[in-house]
């Protein structure tokens, strides 16, 4: 049922694009114009992202003399299919025929392209509009076209898959007859679009399309970053100081250079922590291949001063965290008077939770290709912020941004961690150092061991409760190393970027609220991980939800709906310090109760909650609002004598508005099920001696088949076409460890507050 | 921690056949057959994943059985046969590849083709695989975007020829 174009990817590079304008061959409708900046119908934050958004089609659609229709996807495909759903959105907007359509990556060029930071669950919600209206101008321009050649008004004509129709007369041209001609056309300005009728959509919204990579994939045709090869390719592996903030004393390289295979070792230039992305320093060892660098890396000599995180010891650390959440600390919310609700309380339900570091671990570990020569960079990488990693190999460099080319890839899996451009700064700095392209290829160990890790919190949520068993008291304490620590020394509060990942705009019906901060200080490299705060916070008022509703004998679905309150437009931005709403406006993307129950009553409807289930198998539910999307989550757990988990099935209710690619939301979802299972069962990055003690699949297991859901149900609201998209990617992850705990709470009686499960269960 | 030394007399040259092509390799007999199909010959659809045999991004057929690409050593597969991803079928349609399209399974699609490696010798094997034995099989293979529903989907879809 599904169809496939002959799917390739291809980085436009700079010469190719000007190759590409028309001068031979005719591929017009990409012209070297000064971007259109683009305005949407409704408000998004797009416009406060570096560089905004861009809609202009000559920038991104080119149209050859065959017919075939070339779009740019200019944002980083990790495997949510947004190489695929953005020019999706266009062709379904010009009527292009998708058969007919082929895609091209984008380089890193902000100023032409728009942002292309790939994260924050924001390309479909910042850029569904843009492309509908690329689309929409292109198909007028091709409308006018043929109106002009067959001088008819353009009243007469309609675009009809792939070709122009003179409705009175039947003649057709295609679009590659057009072609030449559209260019010339002028692009209509936005206020004069006519954009289709949602009901005429032929691709949006109906999950037909595969990724246009699917069978380069599944022949190991696809280009990931590992994958690019260059006359006279070098490759390095690099020793780094073993703990942040470290670094270099001395090193002897002659057991390495003695390698078969090693060709050179070098000094690479570290950075005093924090450095925002930029690398750790160390010592890279090149050879002529992969495997002789990494056995030339095993037999270097080093010294490192470890600097001052040398105690950094995640036992101590967590004691330190609790210590600090049982104390007051920087009020970021507050509501009515919560310390005398919680005094005069008839009881106060306690619950303090754990999450520990979480290492990314991409299939694909952080690697990239460049070739330096003289004032020019070329990097090939699997990054998800191209226009950033341009500016940051320019700055490291010291060369004009303009030199800096940046070739996406297909990146093996992102998740945050390729959110961060250090391992292309690498490969820039040896490939200067030695004169030669190179590809520097992180080990798993690498990737464990020096990630700009998920952060460790300690949530403390006080509930008091007046006689009726109804909340009237909230106190939510989250301490946790902040992000911007990776930024500035001395950061020691969660960014309200953070504190409104699901901790301060909590939209519970609750009379008296407050949130605290206490300080909590890094002390290794603290970065985004999918879902970021929210992990932690919805873990924790999850777990307390039905921790409530146990102690006050009541359904944990009911228990959840009564704390939600009735639907409403929640107003958090009166009581909360430095209020952030994923970046966007409040009036088209308000946090709203409603949405909230009905993900919640959608999903205990399909999910059939209540139902019996067999004796040692339990039922949980977990619901949360992220990245302005709704979801909500059931899981059936079974646990058996000696505390070895299943999951028979899995629920989830996604409200992410209105939506261009179904099958891939699913896809999302069933992946963040498995994301969420794995960080509850094993995901714990610990530290001693300031060293990250983990560094392979054996000891940062991570979920196999044998252990995933049997059965992930998802179901995706119809919310119709006035409902502004929201993300896709992030939100299925933090409900799934509280829906999960609870559900295990409903097996066995036991509650897991500290996570992750490990062996908690054994004997349990 | 491996080891070499080089430089003592004259090193055997290893020769070995790679989707049906005669190959040789005269560097370090130590290497893994991982880095020289990447790296040496350039056949990138075999992927690093752990270098441990612990994840099963790698796998390739070595006569015809499956084997963890990154441990397995130069000098382990002289004279034998090997079939990476791109020799698995010459049109890309093996009846596992045309499953994992027809399910719509990968996601970043790093992994897949060592899990497409992987469920091809099952099946070799195997044909007709109960759901256990396909879960027990490919749990050597971790998919860190999760999509091992659909991998089993798209073993179950290619074992029946639905």
């Amino acid at each position: 049922m599904y169809q496939h174009i002959a799917p390739r990817i291809e980085n436009v590079s700079r010469r190719a694009v000007l190759r590409g304008l028309g001068i031979t061959a005719g591929l017009v409708l990409a012209a070297p114009v000064m971007s259109r900046r683009s305005i949407a119908a409704y408000a998004t934050g797009a416009g406060n992202m570096p560089h905004g958004t861009v809609n202009d089609p000559r920038v991104f659609v080119a149209i050859a003399p065959d017919g075939i229709v070339t779009i740019i996807a200019h944002r980083a495909e990790m495997g949510t299919g947004v190489r695929t759903s953005l020019p999706m959105i266009v062709a379904d907007e010009m009527d292009a025929d998708w058969d007919r359509v082929r895609v091209r990556q984008a380089p890193g060029d902000e100023v032409k392209y728009g942002n292309q930071d790939t994260d924050g669950s924001r390309s479909t919600r910042h850029y569904l509009m843009p492309m509908r209206q690329i689309g929409a101008a292109a198909r007028m321009m091709l409308e006018a076209a043929a109106a002009t050649r067959w001088n008819v008004p353009v009243s007469e004509v309609k675009a009809v898959n792939h070709e122009v129709v003179h409705t009175g007369t039947g003649r057709k041209l295609g679009y590659g007859e057009l072609a030449i001609d559209a260019a010339k056309q002028p692009v209509a300005a936005v206020a004069d679009l006519r954009l289709k009728d949602p009901k005429d959509f032929r691709y949006i919204g109906k999950g037909r399309v595969s990724i246009v990579d699917l069978h380069d994939i599944t022949t190991g045709k696809a280009m990931y970053g590992s994958d690019t090869r260059l006359p006279g390719l070098k490759y390095a592996v690099i020793a780094r100081p073993p703990v942040v903030g470290g670094k270099l004393v001395s090193f002897d390289a002659e057991g390495a250079l003695k390698v078969s295979g090693v060709e050179k070792v070098i000094e690479v230039q570290g950075w005093p922590w924090p450095s925002k992305f930029q690398p750790l320093g160390g010592v890279a060892v090149i050879a002529r291949n992969t495997g002789a660098a990494i056995m030339g890396r095993e037999a270097l000599k080093i010294v490192w001063d470890d600097g001052p995180n040398a105690n950094y010891d995640s036992v101590s650390y967590r004691a330190e965290l609790e210590d600090a959440a049982r104390k007051p600390g920087l009020v970021v919310r507050n509501n009515g008077d919560p310390e005398a609700a919680l005094k005069s309380a008839d009881k106060v339900v306690v619950g303090e939770y754990y999450i520990p570091h979480l290492a990314h671990v991409s299939m694909e570990s952080p690697v990239a290709t460049a070739r330096v020569t003289g004032d020019k960079a070329e990097v090939w990488a699997p990054v998800q912020s191209a226009g950033g990693t341009r500016e940051d190999v320019a700055k490291t460099l010291g060369i004009p941004i303009e030199n800096v080319t940046i070739n996406v890839t297909l990146l093996g899996g992102g998740f945050g961690r390729k959110s961060k451009c250090d391992f292309a700064l690498e490969a820039v700095l040896i490939s200067k150092a030695i004169g030669a392209p190179v590809k520097v290829q992180w080990t798993r160990e690498d990737d464990i061991r020096h990630d700009f890790a998920h952060t460790v919190s300690v949530e403390r949520i006080e509930a008091g409760l007046d006689k009726s068993g109804k909340v009237i008291a909230w106190r939510h304490r989250s301490v946790a190393p902040t992000i911007g620590s990776t930024f500035s020394a001395g950061a020691t509060h969660e960014l309200p970027f953070e504190r409104g990942m699901g901790l301060v705009d909590l939209p519970f019906d609750i009379p008296n609220i407050r949130c605290e901060n206490p300080e909590a200080t890094a002390h290794t490299r603290i970065g985004w991980f999918r879902a970021v705060s929210n992990i932690p916070h919805a873990f924790a008022i999850q777990t307390m939800v039905a921790e409530i509703a146990q102690q006050t004998g009541r359904d944990p679905k009911e228990m959840l709906l009564e704390l939600i309150g009735p639907a409403r437009i929640v107003d958090v931005a009166s009581s909360v310090k430095e209020p952030w709403n994923y970046g966007e406006p409040l009036d088209s993307y308000p946090i709203d109760a409603g949405r909230l129950r009905r993900v919640v009553e959608l999903v205990a409807e399909k999910g059939n909650w209540g139902r019996s289930v067999p004796k040692g198998h339990g039922l949980g539910i977990a619901a949360h609002r992220s990245f302005v999307s709704y979801i909500a989550t059931i899981v059936e757990v079974a646990v058996d004598d000696k505390g070895k988990l299943t999951i028979p099935r899995v629920d989830t209710a996604i409200d992410c508005g209105t939506f261009v690619n179904p099958e891939r939301i699913q896809s999302q979802i069933e992946g963040a099920a498995i994301m969420g299972l794995s960080l509850a069962k094993y995901g714990e990055l610990t530290f001693k001696n300031g060293r990250a003690v983990q560094g392979n699949f054996d000891d940062f297991p991570l979920v196999r088949i044998d252990e995933a859901p049997l059965v992930t149900n998802v179901y995706i609201v119809p919310a119709g076409p006035d409902v502004p998209p929201s993300g896709v990617g992030e939100p299925g992850v933090p409900p799934f460890a509280p829906a999960l705990c609870n559900a295990i709470f409903a097996a066995t009686g036991k509650r897991i507050r500290s996570l992750p499960i490990g062996k908690q269960l054994e004997g349990a | 921690m491996r080891s070499f030394i080089i430089g003592k007399g004259r090193r055997d040259m290893i020769k070995l056949t790679i989707n049906g092509q005669e190959q040789s390799w005269d560097g370090d007999p130590s290497l893994s057959l991982l880095w020289y199909l990447r790296d040496e010959v350039g056949l990138t659809g075999t992927k690093f994943g752990c270098g441990e045999a612990l994840c099963g991004a790698c796998t390739v057929h070595v006569e015809g059985q499956a084997a963890r690409a990154c441990i397995t050593a130069m000098s382990d597969v002289a004279g034998q046969n090997i079939v990476t991803i791109e020799g698995l079928d010459p049109n890309g349609d093996h009846p596992v590849q045309k499953a994992w399209r027809e399910t719509n399974v990968p996601q970043c699609g790093y992994c897949q083709t060592g899990q497409i490696m992987q469920a091809a010798a099952l099946l070799k094997e195997n044909p007709h695989p109960s759901d256990d034995e396909i879960r027990d099989t490919m749990s050597g293979n971790i998919c860190r975007c999760g999509c091992y529903q659909r991998i089993q989907a798209a073993i179950r879809l290619a074992a029946t020829g639905a």
